[in-house]
């Protein structure tokens, strides 16, 4: 904790005295081990409920689009496991990669991925996203998403069937589950 | 709007049109004149006039398509242009000199030219005169260079 | 530029947009006075990289120039090589590539339908259309192997003969869809909100349409009676009997009818070339470099009129291969269309026009 904040408190931006006061909470319950307590509380609930219901963005760049279209269909039903389809950035979990990232594209996927509210995952569906795909030596794909933004699960095909989709999902449900984010006072 | 454009029998033969156009335009070559396809080679400088006279007189209604070609000493740009009147589709190739790839636009003749042009400007590098908009339409606008091109060499990492 | 103006983008994210394009729309309140497309989002310099691939290797890259309805372009693709090389593909092949074809077409249009009851809010229409549009990929997949880019054309022919009982499998679906297809329409031409979205809006008629390069059905719509099929005949189509379904009004409503009209003549070219398809070799053997030469080959893609124009100098890569796609198009035609009308009313006058970006940028 920076101590010479702390006597400066009214030449500070709101911001930083936000930052100051939840790096004060925090290392306070750190230390006292009341972080543990709440954590043993809170954890198990705090994961279940996200991990039950992870929000994809609405984004559909290429072929994989479409099988990500027809996972939400009547066949294969993803809503069933929570994933609801979320038509603004700043109200989804997910961001799920479906088709080649062309230069063009790549300021915008940016510039999405970062108005996403933490926590977020990204997982890269197809060969495109993962390496480039058939168009590895094209002068305008980017030659894998993970080159800009991390990428979590990783789902290979050309397209991936809705089914591979759904069991992305499943593994990123896993993920969630062996993180077992505590209280609000992780990022 | 009630009634329908409909396109049944053509109304005149390939080599009748071959003919009409040969005779207005001497320096024109018909390089084929088979059922339903009709290929031509014309210079540069009548080539808006040929097409002109393609859309008004010869009754070809629709552009199907401009492409650009290029071979390394010179550049050919071929207009796909279709008279459904009389069922053919016909190629109309130009030459242009590698250095000065300039060509009358035949957009105000066809709208459906209109983005074919740009993407040909966009990809190749061949000016359009006469196109109401001739800008990048599928590379950012600050790219340098044209894609298409036999001297741009693909091969590296984006 | 008045104060009550501004322009809007809408994309390139937008849940309306059927892959990444942008919309810029210049508003005067909710009137639309301006639009400009912008697209370039999914540019992938298709045609450049086929020019470091041989003959037989871009195929499956055909595909996915429009995987809404690949085997389209896949045997378009198939189509001009062949044309190129000088050889013709055998008689099995043909009456095989026309019947899966028009299946493909019918897949096509129901995954627009889908794209429409997204674009209009009416979820029943996109899970009902997905629902049939499965019962295809189910029979696609039978054949061919692959959901959605199948991969299946050959240059010389066809890669596989029909499964066991295919043709069995076909009729059934079809006549399951035919009865599904009435309770489709009846969702929409009883659907009186879906009437007023639909019927008088964004009118344009068979000139200005011809004139700016529109095809496919979207100009059938506005009165002109020109299906490639007809006109100037591929594969076997000549041979074929079914109507070209038009409509008049040359609004959103009549672009929605003659699709679904479509969909029924579809069924009965199928019927015909399942009965009547002779037995036979389904591919011919190609060699590996074509002569020199350009060759020009163009067909009825279910969006319109798509063109290939392939220029070989003799080698076994091509030295290039132009594509016209329909749908850049009738994108590049969508301004007049937009017009006059309110921004609520954008998805559903793009929704209809059935777009597919991956062939609009290649």
């Amino acid at each position: 904790m920076d101590i010479d904040l702390s006597f400066n408190a009214m030449t500070m931006t709101a911001k930083q005295f936000g930052e100051m006061t939840k790096t004060m909470m925090r290392e306070t319950m750190v230390a006292t081990g009341g972080k543990k307590v709440i954590d043993k509380i809170t954890a198990p609930i705090w994961s279940w409920g996200q991990r039950n219901s992870v929000y994809p963005l609405h984004f559909g760049i290429a072929c994989c689009a479409l099988e990500m279209a027809a996972a939400g269909g009547p066949r294969y039903d993803a809503e069933r496991l929570g994933i609801v389809f979320r038509s603004s950035p700043r109200q989804s979990d997910v961001l799920l990669l479906n088709g080649w990232i062309s230069a063009k594209l790549r300021p915008s996927l940016k510039a999405l991925y970062e108005q996403m509210p933490s926590p977020k995952w990204v997982i890269a569906m197809g060969e495109c996203t993962i390496s480039g795909g058939p168009w590895y030596d094209a002068y305008n794909v980017i030659q894998g998403a993970d080159t800009f933004i991390p990428v979590d699960v990783y789902i290979p095909g050309c397209p991936s069937r809705p089914e591979a989709m759904i069991q992305a999902f499943n593994m990123l449900n896993r993920k969630l589950t062996a993180e077992n984010r505590g209280s609000f006072l992780d990022d | 709007m009630s009634q329908v454009i409909v396109y049944d029998t053509p109304d005149r033969s390939v080599e009748d049109i071959a003919r009409d156009l040969k005779s207005k335009f001497p320096a024109v070559d018909v390089l084929k004149a088979a059922p339903k396809r009709l290929h031509v080679q014309v210079p540069r400088d009548i080539s808006f006039e040929v097409c002109k006279f393609m859309k008004e007189g010869l009754s070809f209604e629709h552009c199907s398509c401009v492409t650009t070609v290029d071979y390394i000493d010179h550049f050919t740009v071929v207009f796909h242009i279709s008279s459904w009147t009389n069922h053919i589709l016909s190629e109309v190739l130009v030459d242009l000199p590698r250095d000065d790839p300039t060509v009358d636009s035949i957009t105000p003749l066809w709208g459906g030219a209109n983005w074919h042009e740009r993407e040909a400007y966009d990809l190749m590098g061949i000016v359009f005169k006469g196109h109401p908009d001739l800008r990048r339409i599928m590379m950012p606008e600050e790219f340098k260079f044209h894609p298409l091109r036999k001297d741009f060499i693909v091969g590296r990492r984006v | 530029m008045s104060s009550d103006e501004m322009w809007i983008n809408m994309g390139p994210q937008h849940p309306f947009n059927h892959g990444l394009w942008n919309l810029r729309v210049k508003l005067k309140g909710e009137t639309i006075t301006q639009a400009e497309p912008i697209i370039g989002y999914l540019h992938r310099g298709w045609e450049k990289m086929v020019e470091n691939r041989t003959y037989s290797q871009i195929v499956p890259l055909a595909d996915r120039l429009c995987y809404g309805s690949s085997l389209s372009w896949n045997h378009l693709y198939c189509l001009t090589a062949e044309k190129l090389y000088g050889i013709e593909a055998p008689d099995r092949a043909k009456y095989i590539r026309v019947a899966v074809l028009e299946l493909q077409r019918i897949t096509s249009h129901l995954t627009w339908l889908m794209a429409v009851g997204t674009d209009l809010g009416s979820y029943t229409i996109m899970t009902w259309s997905i629902r049939e549009r499965e019962l295809f990929l189910d029979l696609l997949c039978k054949l061919s192997g692959a959901r959605m880019t199948y991969n299946y054309c050959r240059i010389g022919g066809v890669r596989n003969d029909y499964p066991e009982n295919y043709e069995r499998d076909v009729l059934r679906v079809l006549d399951e869809f035919e009865k599904r297809l009435r309770d489709l329409e009846s969702l929409m031409d009883e659907n009186e909100p879906f009437l007023m979205r639909t019927v008088g809006i964004s009118k344009m008629d068979g000139k200005t349409a011809m004139n700016l390069g529109l095809t496919g059905p979207i100009m059938r719509a506005s009165g002109v009676d020109m299906d490639l099929r007809k006109l100037d005949p591929y594969e076997v189509y000549a041979d074929m009997k079914f109507e070209v379904c038009t409509h008049t009004d040359g609004d959103v409503y009549a672009r929605y009818r003659v699709r679904m009209d479509e969909m029924r003549e579809s069924m009965k070219i199928v019927r015909q070339a399942l009965s009547e398809t002779p037995a036979g070799p389904i591919r011919v053997k190609v060699p590996r470099c074509p002569p020199k030469g350009n060759v020009v080959c163009h067909v009825e893609d279910p969006r319109g009129e798509s063109l290939m124009y392939m220029v070989s100098d003799g080698s076994e890569k091509p030295y290039r291969l132009k594509v016209r796609s329909p749908n850049f198009v009738n994108l590049s035609a969508s301004p007049p269309m937009l017009v006059g009308f309110k921004i609520s009313d954008v998805p559903a006058i793009m929704g209809v026009m059935d777009m597919c970006i991956g062939e609009t940028d290649r």
